[in-house]
């Protein structure tokens, strides 16, 4: 009965229409001690068949999780240098001016000042002054035009 | 899509293919390579992974044909894959069932099947999937799936009822 069952099966698994299980079924029957003799070479068929389900892969697999680099923040952290940069810079520069909190303090200061840039001022007009010499010499030139009408007056006669 | 997340995921088939990896190259080291170079090709994809239906089917699909591109260039090269140090090593039914021989037979009768029947073998009798699944690992039609398989079983059993009953290998 069990042995009819599974000729049928086997001739079914033959021609490939045996489902999963009735494969399973015939797995266990030709696994077991109890194979009939006539269906012994079937034996090593599904005993390799069971055997190899066991064989694992046991290589490691090196997967690296790759840091792709992003041009994207470089271009952030120059901005932020930037603002930086800016922010230091004004910060800085507005801050030191020199002011007096003593208004009379500052005051003399002032004219103290005020009194250098006049002398210096001075020093410079008072060059300008030989400008004049050169209005003196121009105004002898004036004679050389007397020179001019004498001469004339010898050449008409 | 974390390294935890992606393990998960691959865990339960990278046996499956390493084994159908074996199946084609024979080789045990060739076999581990082709499987991390699966397992690799699928991690440098892994923002897609969510597209693909059903990932599993995918890799099996991607071993075959990694596998068939390492033996067309092998046969390109002229170089004959030999392996001396083939053994089976990973069978422990082989000394329960005290069939050492009859056993490695039938590696030795798969192994010169058609790479085909090879995989549908492979994938139905050792993996266990259903003719729908293998159908579209190996995009074929389900009916030819089941007509290589038939053949296969066939010669898989002559083979052995030869070796059986008249000693001949």
């Amino acid at each position: 009965m069990v042995l009819n069952n599974i000729e049928k099966l086997l001739e079914k698994y033959e021609n490939g229409e045996t489902s999963l299980k009735e494969e399973q079924v015939l797995k266990n029957y030709f696994a077991s001690d109890t194979v009939a003799p006539h269906l012994e070479m079937y034996k090593p068929m599904f005993a390799y068949f069971l055997g190899n389900q066991q064989e694992q892969f046991t290589k490691d697999v090196p997967l690296k999780t790759k840091t792709i680099f992003n041009y994207k923040w470089i271009s952030v952290a120059a901005v932020a240098v930037l603002m930086l940069g800016f922010y230091f810079g004004t910060s800085f520069g507005n801050n030191e001016l020199g002011t007096y909190e003593d208004p009379e303090l500052a005051f003399n200061e002032f004219s103290k000042s005020m009194e250098m840039i006049s002398s210096k001022f001075n020093k410079g007009a008072s060059t300008v002054s030989y400008l004049n010499e050169v209005n003196k010499g121009t105004s002898t030139l004036g004679y050389l035009n007397e020179i001019e009408n004498t001469t004339s007056i010898i050449f008409k006669n | 899509m974390t390294q935890k997340e992606f393990l998960n995921i691959v865990m339960p088939f990278k046996d499956k293919v390493f084994r159908l990896a074996k199946r084609l190259l024979v080789s045990t080291e060739e076999a581990e390579d082709a499987t991390q170079e699966v397992l690799l090709k699928l991690w440098n994809n892994k923002k897609k992974i969510a597209e693909y239906r059903n990932v599993e089917a995918f890799s099996m699909t991607m071993t075959k044909n990694y596998c068939f591109d390492k033996l067309k260039s092998k046969q390109a090269q002229n170089l004959k894959i030999v392996h001396s140090n083939y053994e089976e090593k990973n069978t422990p039914l082989q000394k329960q069932v005290e069939l050492n021989d009859s056993v490695s037979w039938v590696a030795k009768i798969i192994e010169d099947l058609p790479e085909q029947q090879k995989m549908i073998i492979q994938l139905r009798d050792i993996e266990e999937y259903d003719f729908d699944e293998i159908a579209k690992m190996l995009e074929m039609n389900n009916t030819a799936v089941r007509v290589a398989l038939s053949r296969a079983r066939k010669t898989i059993r002559e083979k052995l009822t030869n070796t059986h009953n008249y000693g001949i290998k």
